[in-house]
């Protein structure tokens, strides 16, 4: 048996979105705090300043490179390479939800939403996920929980599998760096590394779980 | 890195051969892109401040001071921690990190290529899950939290050992 997880219990009562209000008071407390006892309270004042200062600085100089990739996208979309990886994905997907083998609607939004995800279209996939656990949730003979195939789907979705990580590079082209795509390789190693370890782990708690 | 400009020509040219509007789509898509910009920038704004004045108040000094031996013992460099913590619950708030620990030790440095990496191979988990299970109005997740967080904590470790 998997322990009840009383955390997350909690995240879902302050309600997703709305944990950012905590963190984000939290982080201005204890700034404030630590700097009574770092005795650093004038580099403080002069943070207040600079932070908001340095975000618009940071917005305009990723703006470059995130614009680039959208537009690059944009014609790819165009192109049909979206559906073209959505229908290599299919049997994939079926391999690793068996659940939802004969759901045809579910595997078609769930490939898309994988595919949007892999070219970085992050407003495409959010709403393409969601129409796929609308689908899932139609054959969930658990009702009240999801089946093994939403966990699957939800875990692959908390991966970043992404083929270009154009924030990523913008940040760093924004922060000076010489290459800001030099980091590319070991994005990709670790990021499907960090899928299959989401996928087996989700397989192996979810015999556990039964 | 030789994969950007080839990926781009691939797309031109597959985009040429469909007879796809290059240049209209180009500039559509780039429209877009400066939309979701700003759209994300108040909260940008207000992340970015948060993490300089955690910065300047010495906050993470004190943290990777406490955290180095645990940090050490599985390989993560105690100055990526603060991200490694931010990563599963706030995008924005990790991406004001990463740009914090990427102007502080160099974005071409050990530190800031482990930074960019642990950012980019990991999602905002807690978010993902959230909006997905609200969604369909499912409060139990069963396995979820732990196989996707499982995977997140390793794929920090991964992200740390796949750049030495």
């Amino acid at each position: 048996m998997i322990p009840k997880c009383i955390f997350w219990e909690i995240m879902l009562i302050l309600g997703g979105v709305g944990l950012l209000n905590y963190i984000w008071f939290g982080m201005l407390v204890i700034s404030v705090v630590c700097s009574l006892f770092t005795g650093r309270s004038a580099e403080l004042s002069r943070a207040v300043t600079d932070g908001a200062d340095k975000a618009v600085k940071l917005v305009i100089s990723m703006a470059g490179v995130m614009c680039l990739w959208t537009g690059i996208l944009r014609i790819a979309e165009k192109s049909g390479v979206t559906e073209k990886i959505s229908v290599l994905l299919a049997p994939v997907i079926k391999l690793i939800m068996p659940e939802c083998r004969d759901n045809q609607k579910a595997l078609e939004a769930v490939s898309a939403n994988i595919t949007a995800n892999i070219l970085g279209l992050g407003n495409a996939a959010t709403p393409l996920g969601l129409k796929a656990m609308k689908e899932l949730q139609k054959t969930n003979k658990l009702i009240d929980a999801p089946d093994n195939s939403m966990v699957m789907f939800v875990v692959i979705n908390t991966a970043s599998l992404q083929l270009i990580p154009s924030t990523i590079a913008a940040l760093r082209q924004a922060a000076g760096s010489e290459q800001p795509f030099s980091v590319l390789p070991y994005i990709w190693i670790t990021s499907v590394l960090t899928l299959i370890t989401g996928i087996i782990l989700a397989k192996i708690f979810s015999v556990r779980g039964r | 890195m030789f994969a950007v400009p080839a990926v781009i020509v691939l797309t031109v040219v597959i985009g040429a051969f469909k007879k796809v509007d290059l240049f209209g789509c180009f500039t559509e898509g780039a429209k877009e892109g400066i939309g979701s910009l700003i759209s994300v920038a108040p909260s940008l704004i207000g992340l970015v401040l948060a993490v300089t004045m955690l910065e300047a108040s010495g906050f993470f000094e004190i943290l990777t001071g406490i955290m180095s031996p645990v940090c050490g013992a599985v390989g993560i460099p105690p100055e990526v921690l603060p991200l490694g913590l931010m990563r599963p619950v706030t995008g924005s708030g990790s991406f004001a990190m990463l740009s914090s620990i990427l102007e502080k030790y160099g974005a071409d440095s050990l530190i800031g290529r482990t930074a960019s990496v642990m950012a980019g191979s990991t999602e905002t988990t807690f978010y993902a899950i959230t909006v997905y299970y609200v969604s369909v109005g499912l409060s139990k997740t069963r396995h979820t939290v732990p196989a996707a967080l499982g995977a997140d904590i390793i794929g920090m470790i991964i992200a740390c050992a796949a750049v030495k």
